[in-house]
């Protein structure tokens, strides 16, 4: 099957990448100003301590010691502790993935089929109300930054003028996010609010440009139904440019969540990531860096193959 | 009303402004006959043709008139009614069949959703048939591997097919077919059109063919309407309209087509055909015609009756018709032979396929060689290996007696500079965000020029491809096909090349443009001297200005002489085969 090494080709590909990445990040936290060990101590505290600490963490060992001892340990499904907590690295992490998954995925249950909507139905009443508004209204949308976003919904809903939502999420630790139900939803409608203008506006002009095509109206011509002309001839089309964005939009869930998740207090990874740059917690932040950049390189192989399988052109000059 | 197509005093105007695009379009095709509607890009042809399925394009409408396809009122139709009809009563053909399928969607389905839609046939099974059966008659394989593919596994002219089946498939009464065979080359081009005479003479339907090729014209219509700026001003019989055109416009366009038959040569018209809301007062054609009177400038003229089914709209007809023809340009040949472009045993392939084999050429200063094929021959693949767009090729190519390097990037900066290639599609090469002097003069930046002479440069060029130098500041869209192409023979022309490489450059213009585009290479030709490589499948253009011609077949020259020789005595059946293809006037009229 020409598609199957497609995609092995890709995860290849994608296993290099995330490798040169690996590096990167291990370079950057080498090139850290500060200490762990002065920051796990305080400023309280004796250089014998540091010292002997430093000496426990492995932080004397040579620099490419550390880095090919990390890589092993990544192979064998080791990813380290945590120098702050001292529990293993896929413990204190794995509660917290699910958390920023469950926001992850229901933001993107909720803004993907919103925005194509949207989109698609911009198109079709290109310049008139519906399309003057909603353009207008994504591009403000847009422009606006998640965290002013964020603390605009909490004023509204939670503090100044309404009282009917949470500002912060409270989840125990070990308790699912929807325990919490009240307590998710600013969340998510941040994230829907930041992810829908984009991928909103990408449909809009996707389709415009495809229902201006000669085949649209071409079938126009046939005496086809509109509704028939839209799902079978126009939206198929518009799709596939559109999955790209779509992509790299929800891999912005999971890495760019992080301002997001700080806001409402949400513990997911994008919160354990700020903890632990601010506690120069190596072997978190390496983690989780390298997570997020997995998720990137997946989600764009999802894109990529979504968007071959529905180009028949692509599809079939696949080797 | 008899059956068939009439439109009556039809009118259709942008919506914004009120201005109209086309009016006072009246025509009748009885069934069975094939009318051509001719005239240049912009002058309406596609806007009445979509009005005959009641159609009009975004920002525009249909403001007057009547339109009956057999008994059917069209314009009076309910959007429902009019979509019932359209694909069943009335089809249409578009241009590009490449842009024209939809990408997605196997060709069986798109042939059979057409009948699904009219519930032909009433039952699967019969539309099925149907299917087969269409594909058959445009005679294309009609086994299930071959309806399953897609629209980009298919040739151009088997695409085309597609369309007229799906066109022809639910037996319309009338058809209108809008420039079917531009971009097919003319072996193909002659398929595609014995396929829709042998179509619509079986179907009986009446067919509306729109074009700006006099010639395909001649081969196919009973009838001829010729438009411009949005008025019929001329309608006869193919005959009438080829041996006594009667508008000067006309005799323009007659006088203008490509003939391989005569001798004649091609003469250019000056200026274009005023768009919508710029037409002049009067007549439209006055500000380009040479018998222009006082009192072609008060109303537009009324139609004059020349024989019983002749008519045209002008008021000097009589006057006119002694008139001389437009003067013509003879292309100078000097006799110097130092040459400046070699090509010894030059093959070339795409990833070890190959396309092009053994080839030598030899290009004189201030010479033209005409490269001719089919689409498929390797002409192009010659030209970009010359221009060092192509590296996969064995050989030598000499510039001025020094070899060149494979790639451009490979290539001395004056190398690159003595040969300037030009491409087939105005639109595609210029950049839309860049303003027509900024794309001049890049290739000047880039050798390291600066300030004044460039400036000095880039207005002694514009005068040389007669445009005003107010046209630096203005943008591609802005421009129309021809004065595009003017712009990129700019652009080739600022470097001051030994040689221009001509690919396919007047394939997209339309016939009074490209005959002006090549009197403007002639002139420069002759003027500095140039040594030009004219590649076209289009043999009749190649007459009037190419010194000597090269056939290519098959990646291989097969034939090669002067120009006169080759087109008068072709030796190869291969030439001969391209001559016969390609419609002619003068052999075809009745």
């Amino acid at each position: 099957m020409p598609i199957i090494k497609f995609i092995s080709r890709r995860l290849g590909l994608g296993v290099v990448t995330l490798f040169a990445v690996s590096l990167l990040i291990f370079l950057v936290t080498q090139a850290f100003p500060s200490d762990p060990a002065q920051a796990i101590l305080g400023r309280e505290t004796t250089p014998e301590s540091l010292d002997a600490l430093r000496q426990e963490l492995g932080l004397y060992r040579p620099a490419v010691t550390q880095f090919s001892d990390w890589l092993i340990g990544i192979l064998h499904g080791d990813f380290g502790k945590s120098f702050v907590t001292q529990m293993q690295i896929s413990e204190y992490i794995a509660p917290r993935v699910g958390n920023s998954l469950f926001l992850m995925v229901v933001g993107a249950f909720l803004s993907v089929p919103l925005s194509v909507a949207i989109g698609a139905f911009s198109a079709l009443r290109r310049d008139r109300k519906f399309d003057t508004i909603s353009s207008t209204t994504s591009l403000i949308l847009a422009a606006i930054p998640e965290f002013v976003m964020g603390t605009a919904l909490i004023l509204f809903f939670s503090t100044s003028i309404f009282h009917v939502l949470p500002a912060i999420t409270l989840i125990d630790a070990g308790a699912a996010p929807w325990s919490d139900p009240s307590g998710v939803v600013l969340p998510i409608l941040t994230l829907v609010l930041a992810v829908t203008p984009y991928v909103s506006r990408t449909m809009r002009a996707s389709m415009v440009e495809i229902l201006e095509s000669d085949y649209v109206e071409m079938a126009r011509l046939k005496g086809m139904s509109e509704r028939v002309v839209l799902i079978r001839h126009a939206l198929p089309n518009a799709l596939g440019p559109v999955f790209q964005v779509i992509a790299l939009n929800l891999a912005y869930l999971a890495g760019g969540t992080v301002i997001v998740e700080r806001l409402f207090n949400y513990p997911g990874i994008g919160s354990a990531l700020a903890d632990s740059v601010r506690a120069r917690d190596l072997p978190v932040i390496q983690f989780l860096a390298l997570m997020i950049a997995g998720v990137y390189v997946l989600m764009n192989l999802v894109a990529d193959v979504a968007t071959v399988l529905a180009t028949p052109r692509l599809r079939t000059s696949l080797k | 009303m008899t059956s068939g197509l009439s439109i009556l005093n039809l009118r259709v105007n942008v919506s914004a402004t009120g201005n109209d695009i086309v009016d006072e379009i009246d025509l009748k095709i009885q069934k069975g006959r094939v009318t051509g509607l001719v005239g240049e890009s912009g002058s309406g042809k596609t806007t009445v043709g979509l009005a005959v399925l009641g159609h009009a394009r975004r920002g525009v409408e249909i403001v007057q008139g009547e339109i009956y396809c057999d008994d059917t009122d069209v314009l009076n139709l309910d959007e429902g009614s009019k979509r019932e009809i359209r694909g069943s009563l009335v089809s249409y053909v578009p241009q590009d069949p490449t842009s024209s399928l939809n990408p997605a969607l196997r060709i069986g389905v798109q042939i059979l959703e057409v009948l699904e839609t009219h519930n032909f046939g009433g039952s699967d099974q019969a539309r099925r048939v149907r299917v087969r059966e269409m594909m058959a008659e445009v005679l294309l394989p009609s086994d299930d591997e071959y309806l399953e593919r897609y629209p980009h596994q298919l040739s151009g002219g088997q695409q085309q097919r597609v369309v007229l089946a799906m066109a022809f498939a639910c037996r319309p009464a009338v058809i209108v077919l809008d420039e079917p065979t531009t971009g097919l080359d003319v072996s193909t081009q002659e398929h595609v059109l014995k396929t829709i005479r042998n179509l619509s003479s079986q179907h009986g339907v009446a067919a509306l063919y729109i074009t700006h090729d006099l010639a395909v014209v001649s081969e196919l219509a009973d009838d001829v309407a010729v438009m411009y700026a949005g008025r019929i001003i001329e309608q006869g019989s193919a005959y009438d309209i080829f041996n006594n055109p009667s508008h000067p416009y006309t005799r323009h366009l007659v006088a203008a087509a490509p003939d391989i038959a005569g001798e004649q040569q091609i003469v250019g018209l000056a200026g274009r055909a005023p768009s919508p809301g710029k037409r002049p007062n009067g007549c439209a054609f006055s500000v380009r015609c040479e018998s222009v009177t006082d009192d072609c400038l008060g109303q537009f003229p009324q139609s004059v009756s020349i024989s019983q089914s002749h008519f045209a709209r002008c008021i000097n007809i009589r006057k006119s018709e002694t008139s001389a023809k437009p003067e013509s340009i003879k292309l100078v040949k000097k006799a110097s032979s130092n040459t400046v472009l070699e090509l010894r045993n030059i093959s070339a392939g795409y990833g070890g396929q190959s396309v092009v084999e053994e080839i030598s050429l030899i290009l004189g200063r201030g010479q033209c060689l005409a490269l001719v094929g089919e689409s498929g021959s390797g002409k192009t693949t010659v030209a970009r290996c010359i221009g060092g767009l192509h590296t996969e090729w064995s050989g030598e190519i000499f510039l001025n007696n020094e070899k060149l390097n494979r790639g451009s990037r490979q290539r001395r900066i004056e190398q690159r500079l003595g040969i300037q290639y030009i491409f087939q599609n105005p639109y595609g090469s210029l950049n839309p965000r860049r303003t027509v002097g900024d794309s001049i003069i890049r290739p000047l930046i880039i050798s390291g020029s600066t300030g004044s002479t460039v400036k000095k440069e880039l207005n002694e060029v514009l005068e040389k491809v007669s445009l005003p130098s107010a046209y630096s500041d203005k943008f591609p869209d802005q421009l129309s096909g021809g004065e595009r192409q003017r712009v990129a023979i700019a652009r080739a022309l600022i470097s001051r090349p030994d040689v221009l490489v001509c690919d396919e450059i007047t394939s997209a213009l339309d016939v009074l443009v490209q005959a002006a585009v090549v009197d403007l290479l002639a002139t420069l030709q002759r003027d500095l001297g140039l040594a030009i490589l004219f590649i076209t499948h289009n043999l009749p253009l190649v007459r009037s200005i190419a010194d000597e011609v090269a056939v290519m077949s098959d990646g291989k020259v097969v034939e090669f002489g002067d120009t006169a020789t080759v087109i008068g005595h072709p030796v190869q059946e291969y030439t001969q085969r391209l001559i016969s293809a390609t419609p002619s006037i003068a052999r075809s009229s009745k």
